[in-house]
């Protein structure tokens, strides 16, 4: 379908992108271990390492399966209410969470979860004697659910919404019943998606931090991202902090490689569906089950928010908002976010277009298919080198330069775009690709290529998954504070930053506050990431 | 691609990072924790203070916290533009002299007292703090008189303590209890461990969930309530005085060898130990201070709790052993 030029071009692009992306990781590696560690206690594999691997893993296998079958439900029971009220808030609403700073978080959790919260004096009040702890592993998965559940529903709703609408009309025509529905229709959708949906969320939570550190309770329940950061903050004990690195990667690859083989879910059905009925579900108590399935979820999502913000209208909002230094960090965070977010959108095209040239080849050899295969690995495997690690060793490269200072805003943006690539990707990639298939014959039969296909074609249709992602991307790197943890300076104050330093200066009242509106900033960026789609149902 | 990133990063970081034209004066760049320039901190008063008597423009740095500060000292090495590191404590003293950064200032540094006499000849201290049970009065009526009660209270009354391997506060309990129980330390840590109702990163987190009334008791010093009885006129939150003593933060500054200004870094360490610098920590940094104030203290800290003893291991203990008592605590606290 591709001509040889853009062939070689896409290629160029992929080869680009995986160049430049292992570089960076690969520079703050060597610079880590090329560093004279002198008389560092590099106590590698103690007992105590291996058993936060096992807590880290256990931990990371059970907030999955949680995540995956608590999503199913809600995410069968919005597919089959397209007219459901609220429905579209319903979906941006989940959205919020993962661009949610995670102390923000594990403190709206608190409030509603912990043992002053909500549900405990509720369940107290029922006779129940401290029924649920927030701490320790309950609390991790707790949290992870939290987190991970939108996620997972929202993905699974893209692929239910995918299934063409004369299945629905066949089922009726068929009189399926709603076990056969499930079985012959939803079920193999969702199987599809399950794997990839299962594969990121396992990463998210292995590699979780604050929210372990926080909930966790203690050293019995922490995981090895703790004990990385422990060894380069603390000790400075660099080859340590490699070493487990290595180790976590290690895991986690292995997982991750099962999942490349997969096919990778996406986000796109989202914004491209278009309006589809549904025969099914028309019983008293199907619609029973799925309103329930939808309020529980959209409750156990709406509380913890609820809480921050009952927390932060307490706060001076106005004078904070108006304060110098929240206009500095808005500022910061701004210009870190944006140029995360746009640096995630332009990566992720050059990997797309890497892998659509090697796809399109007729037979591509055992190399080609190797390099598509890492440059869908590569999209996630910076999730599992921690920031810290990849922030100290880019310090270390930079020192002799001058003042590292004057370089870590955009270090800062290029970790903030690891991370959010695999996500970007995970909405782009099938956005890009169904478009691709669907306009190759008209641009070539119209002769257009290059800028103006880019223009004419491809931007009308693309934007809304490319604003999608960007918005996606921005929301999470408004909320990360792992990056900027290590240049934290007064030259470089984030939103997240300026939470934390009012925590310590005793100005509990004042973070809430902060917390409300970086929560607000990013619900304002999800939306903007959703907007149309009601356009787009009633089309 | 390659320029279009690159043209991205470049409006990243100067969008960012307009800094102002330099002036020409002589500059003292003086690295600190964070919270120590906040606008409630003690930094804009001092930098107002300072620049008004020396001729030259003080330049703070703010990383996270007393680790981070020591940890930014050894990645950057002899090149790093610190003058002075303010805001070490005297744990972390022996690791930062093996860097072989610092210098010996050389002053009459008597002005400083802390408790136990502390003296050094590269560090100087600047304000201190006992570490303390801070809890909430509503909440438990018969507090812990001593270590001892704490570790062996009703396990349902919970405490939020620091991890020591993230923290000066976490590290400073344990070296508490160490000093305490000694070789009986992994059994203590073993009982508290009931009582522990989450370890946090840092004490922003623990402190954060205790005043949300989460948790009755925090790890955290006895200023703190000072905070609460001035800024918040409310005497709800009160520091548990232990009959043992109280472990002690002494926080110090200290030169580096490379600064280029030896007179001038000298000069700010003699102002830091005077009252124009001393009368701003009570009440924005919430440490007592180190030396003379021209006023006294608020009357909030005398009503603070008064430790009879105080603990301080030698800062090379401390480096000598930290490692193996953190195990120590890693044990202690995986138990199952």
């Amino acid at each position: 379908m591709l001509t040889r030029a853009e062939r070689r071009r896409g290629i160029g692009w992929g080869l680009l992108s995986l160049t430049g992306i292992a570089l960076f990781v690969g520079v703050a590696i060597v610079a880590l271990l090329s560093w004279d560690a002198g008389n560092a206690q590099s106590r590698l594999f103690t007992p105590y390492t291996w058993r936060i691997l096992r807590f880290t893993l256990l931990q990371a296998v059970l907030s999955t399966l949680l995540s995956v079958l608590f999503a199913l439900p809600v995410a069968l029971a919005l597919a089959r209410r397209p007219s459901f009220p609220g429905r579209l808030w319903i979906v941006r609403l989940m959205a919020l969470p993962m661009g949610l700073p995670v102390l923000i978080g594990a403190l709206g959790l608190i409030g509603i979860w912990g043992r002053q919260g909500v549900m405990n004096s509720l369940l107290l009040k029922l006779g129940l004697e401290q029924p649920v702890s927030i701490y320790g592993l309950s609390g991790i998965l707790l949290a992870h659910v939290f987190f991970n559940l939108p996620l997972a529903a929202r993905l699974l709703l893209a692929a239910l919404e995918r299934l063409p609408a004369e299945y629905w009309l066949l089922s009726s025509s068929l009189g399926m019943k709603p076990f056969s529905v499930f079985r012959f229709i939803e079920w193999p959708a969702a199987r599809h998606v399950i794997p990839g949906i299962a594969g990121l969320i396992f990463m998210l939570c292995a590699t979780s931090f604050t929210l372990v550190l926080v909930l966790g309770g203690g050293p019995a329940a922490t995981t090895l991202e703790v004990a990385i950061y422990q060894s380069l903050r603390f000790d400075f004990d660099p080859p340590r902090a490699i070493a487990l690195s290595l180790l976590q990667i290690g895991i986690t690859a292995l997982i991750l490689i099962a999942i490349s083989l997969l096919p990778a879910p996406d986000d796109a059905g989202i914004t491209a569906g278009r309006a589809t009925r549904r025969f099914d579900g028309r019983t008293l108590p199907a619609r029973l089950w799925d309103v329930l399935a939808i309020l529980l979820a959209t409750t156990f999502l709406i509380l913890p928010l609820a809480s921050i913000v009952g927390a932060g209208v307490q706060a001076n909002l106005w004078s904070l908002v108006n304060s110098p230094a929240f206009l500095r960090a808005a500022w910061t965070s701004f210009t870190i976010a944006l140029s995360a977010g746009l640096l995630a959108v332009l990566t992720s095209l050059a990997i797309i277009a890497g892998r659509g040239a090697i796809a399109d080849m007729k037979r591509p050899g055992g190399t080609a298919r190797a390099f598509s295969v890492s440059l869908g690995g590569t999209s996630s495997l910076v999730l599992l080198v921690p920031p810290v690690v990849l922030g100290t060793g880019w310090f270390l490269m930079l020192r002799p330069f001058g003042d590292v200072a004057r370089f870590a805003p955009a270090l800062v943006a290029i970790i903030n775009m690891l991370m959010a690539l695999p996500f970007a990707m995970r909405v782009l990639a099938p956005a890009v690709e169904t478009h691709r298939k669907r306009t190759a014959r008209l641009s070539a039969s119209l002769g257009l290529s290059g800028f103006s296909r880019a223009w004419r074609i491809d931007l009308p249709v693309l934007a809304k998954p490319l604003l999608t992602a960007l918005s996606f991307a921005m929301a999470l790197s408004l909320g990360d504070l792992g990056a900027v943890a290590l240049f934290g300076s007064s030259d470089l104050t984030t939103l997240p930053w300026l939470v934390y330093s009012r925590l310590s200066s005793y100005r509990a009242n004042d973070a809430d506050g902060l917390a409300l509106i970086l929560g607000i900033i990013c619900l304002g960026l999800t939306m903007i990431g959703t907007t149309g789609q009601r356009e787009a149902k009633h089309g | 691609m390659r320029s279009t990133i690159l043209s991205i990063l470049a409006a990243a970081a100067a969008l960012s990072l307009s800094a102002p034209a330099e002036a020409q004066e002589k500059t003292l760049t003086v690295y600190t924790y964070e919270s120590f320039i906040s606008d409630w901190g003690p930094g804009p008063k001092v930098k107002e203070t300072f620049e008004k008597t020396c001729a030259c423009k003080l330049n703070f740095v703010g990383v996270a916290d007393g680790v981070a500060l020591l940890t930014r000292l050894k990645l950057e090495g002899k090149s790093t533009d610190a003058d002075i590191a303010l805001g070490l404590d005297t744990n972390l003293i022996s690791e930062a002299k093996a860097t072989g950064l610092f210098e010996p200032h050389g002053l009459d540094a008597s002005a400083a007292k802390v408790p136990g006499n502390y003296s050094d000849d590269t560090f100087i201290p600047y304000d201190y703090g006992h570490f303390a049970v801070v809890y909430d009065t509503q909440a438990i009526k018969n507090p812990p008189k001593s270590l001892k009660e704490l570790v062996e209270g009703d396990p349902a009354q919970k405490i939020a303590i620091e991890d020591p391997r993230t923290s000066t506060p976490g590290l400073g309990l344990l070296l508490w209890v160490k000093s305490v129980y000694g070789d009986k330390a992994p059994e203590a840590w073993a009982k508290l461990r009931k009582r522990v109702l989450t370890v946090t990163p840092g004490w922003s987190e623990a402190y954060g969930l205790f005043t949300k009334g989460e948790v009755p008791m925090v790890f955290s010093y006895t200023t703190s309530p000072a905070y609460h009885m001035v800024e918040e006129k409310t005497d709800r939150y009160q520091a548990a005085s232990f009959t043992e003593g109280h472990y002690i933060q002494i926080e110090v500054a200290g030169m580096l060898k490379g600064t280029g200004d030896k007179d001038l870094a000298k000069q700010f360490l003699k102002f830091m130990v005077s009252p124009a610098f001393q009368d701003v920590i009570p009440t924005t940094n919430w440490m007592m201070p180190a030396a003379k104030t021209s006023e006294p203290l608020p009357d909030a800290f005398n009503k603070l709790v008064q430790p009879a003893k105080t603990f301080l291991m030698g800062s090379d203990e401390v480096a000598r052993n930290r490692q193996a008592w953190i195990d120590e605590w890693l044990t202690a606290m995986s138990m199952n």
